[in-house]
């Protein structure tokens, strides 16, 4: 066991891990944040986008202990309890962006890291963007179409909180 | 996954140490291929040298005619920072796996990974480039050594990739549709000294260099002049997504195309020797 620190959520948090730890498990079962969610074994599906120091990655598929000293931002971190929803999750909202809603935690997510690199994306750029984040529900248009509202709310900066 | 033992070293020197004293220890870069492995038991290493705080392994650095990339930069790193530079390898290394994979996966990874159906083998082996290693310097025709293996050595770690910058390149991959690698890839690079073809995703036997293509688009750059080849079925590889005659097809259309795509935007003068 080792303990690892890190901030989430712009929490600073810290906790006993096994090296086998992943920085899923960590969050989910050490730090009862299950809104990251696990789809799959294999690497694939993209529920469990968290970002990185910024960057959109796979709890899944990185251990806890390489997060120490990072920044983690979970789609916890995207609006404040009871606050209301930031501009992508209202935007999934009032487009169906969702049905069983297991796969919107990722989905919101890589939106967020897409358009923090490019405010304004086309739809071709949204899709591409979703290569790996599996929706077993949508059919993915009202997902793409959520996206892109959501890039016009934002503003041409398109930095406002996420 | 069975449990192991992480520890993050600060310099290559450090690393080489720690997997010198753990036999059964292992290298973990971006993970995006190792985490999966470990998840299916198909593994069980004790100990983990993590890559992922050595400063000095990660980056694009620019020389004349030359990239020297580092083993433990990100594919979304080279995409972005050899963009300019030398762009078809930019835009394989965007067009690996998904954003979440290319913000982890490393280049060192995938070339001592070896997956027969990766794409920067295809780059590496097209570019002549040379595999630069904590012991050595091998070049790239030495590197690969059939489906999953290396030249390397037990505890022998990949610090960086010199890649030459061809006149003209294109990369052609026509993605598995559920693990977006290669079903069939053809990296195609003009360099002064003649043309290389490198086919990832079909060789029998990993990664290969098509001479017959490259002797026909040394004569002629036009993908007219492939129409008369044909690979050698028996040395391609079969498997439930794609048979080897429907492979063979594909490395041959997709040559084609990357050689017209090269006639079609190369600046002009770079395709004439
Ligand atoms: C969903 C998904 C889609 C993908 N799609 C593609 C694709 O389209 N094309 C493609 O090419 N790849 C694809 N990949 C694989 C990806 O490119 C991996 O990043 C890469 O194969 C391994 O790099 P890594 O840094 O993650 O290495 P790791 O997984 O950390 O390591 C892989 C192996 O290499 C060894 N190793 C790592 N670095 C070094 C080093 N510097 N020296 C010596 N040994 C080392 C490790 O010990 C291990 O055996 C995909 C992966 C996933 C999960
Ligand atoms: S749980 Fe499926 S990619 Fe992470
Ligand atoms: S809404 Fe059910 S998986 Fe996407």
């Amino acid at each position: 066991m080792t303990t690892i620190s890190m901030q989430v959520n712009g929490k600073a948090v810290s906790g006993n891990v096994e090296g086998r730890t992943l920085l899923v498990g960590f969050l989910r079962d050490h730090l009862g944040l299950t809104g990251t969610h696990v789809g799959c074994d294999t690497s694939q599906c993209g529920a469990c986008v968290v970002h990185v120091d910024g960057l959109a990655v796979k709890a899944c598929t990185m251990f806890a202990a390489e997060a120490e000293g990072a920044e983690v931002t979970t789609i916890e971190g995207m609006a404040e309890p009871g606050a209301p929803l930031g501009p992508i999750q209202q935007a999934f909202q009032d487009h169906h962006g969702l049905q069983c809603g297991f796969c919107t935690p990722g989905m919101v997510m890589s939106a967020a890291a897409l358009l923090r690199e490019v405010p304004r994306p086309s739809e071709a750029q949204v899709r591409d963007y979703l290569e790996g984040n599996l929706c077993r529900c949508t059919g993915y248009h009202n997902i793409v179409r959520a996206i892109l509202a959501a890039a016009e709310t934002r503003g041409p900066q398109g930095e406002a909180q996420a | 996954m069975y449990d192991v033992e992480i520890t993050r070293p600060l310099t290559l020197e450090a690393a080489l140490r720690l997997l010198e004293e753990a036999p059964d220890g292992q290298v973990l870069a971006g993970g995006q291929t190792l985490i999966p492995t470990l998840k299916q038991r198909l593994a069980a290493p004790e100990l983990l040298v993590s890559l992922g705080r050595i400063e000095d392994l990660r980056g694009v650095s620019h020389q004349p005619g030359m990239l020297v990339i580092g083993a433990a930069t990100t594919h979304a790193t080279v995409a972005r920072d050899a963009a300019e530079a030398y762009p078809a390898l930019a835009a394989l290394a965007g067009g690996i796996g998904d954003p979440a994979v290319r913000n982890r996966g490393t280049i060192g990874g995938s070339l001592a990974n070896n997956d027969p159906a990766a794409c920067y083998p295809a780059a590496v082996l097209a570019s002549g480039a040379t595999i630069v290693t904590s012991a050595r310097e091998i070049a790239a025709e030495e590197f690969f050594d059939g489906l999953f293996t290396t030249a390397l050595d037990e505890g022998e770690i990949i610090t960086a990739v010199r890649v030459p910058v061809p006149r003209a390149a294109a990369y052609l991959k026509f993605a598995q549709p559920a693990s977006r690698f290669a079903l069939a890839g053809v990296f195609v690079a003009v360099f002064d000294a003649g043309v290389r073809v490198a086919v990832t995703g079909a060789g029998d036997d990993g990664v290969f260099r098509w001479e017959e293509a490259e002797a026909a688009l040394d004569r002629r750059f036009d993908p007219e002049a492939l129409a008369p080849l044909a690979l050698d079925e028996d040395a391609i590889m079969g498997d439930i997504h794609a048979g080897p005659a429907y492979r063979a097809h594909l490395v041959k259309l997709l040559t084609r195309r990357a050689v017209d795509e090269l006639l079609r935007n190369a600046a002009p003068g770079a395709l004439r020797g």
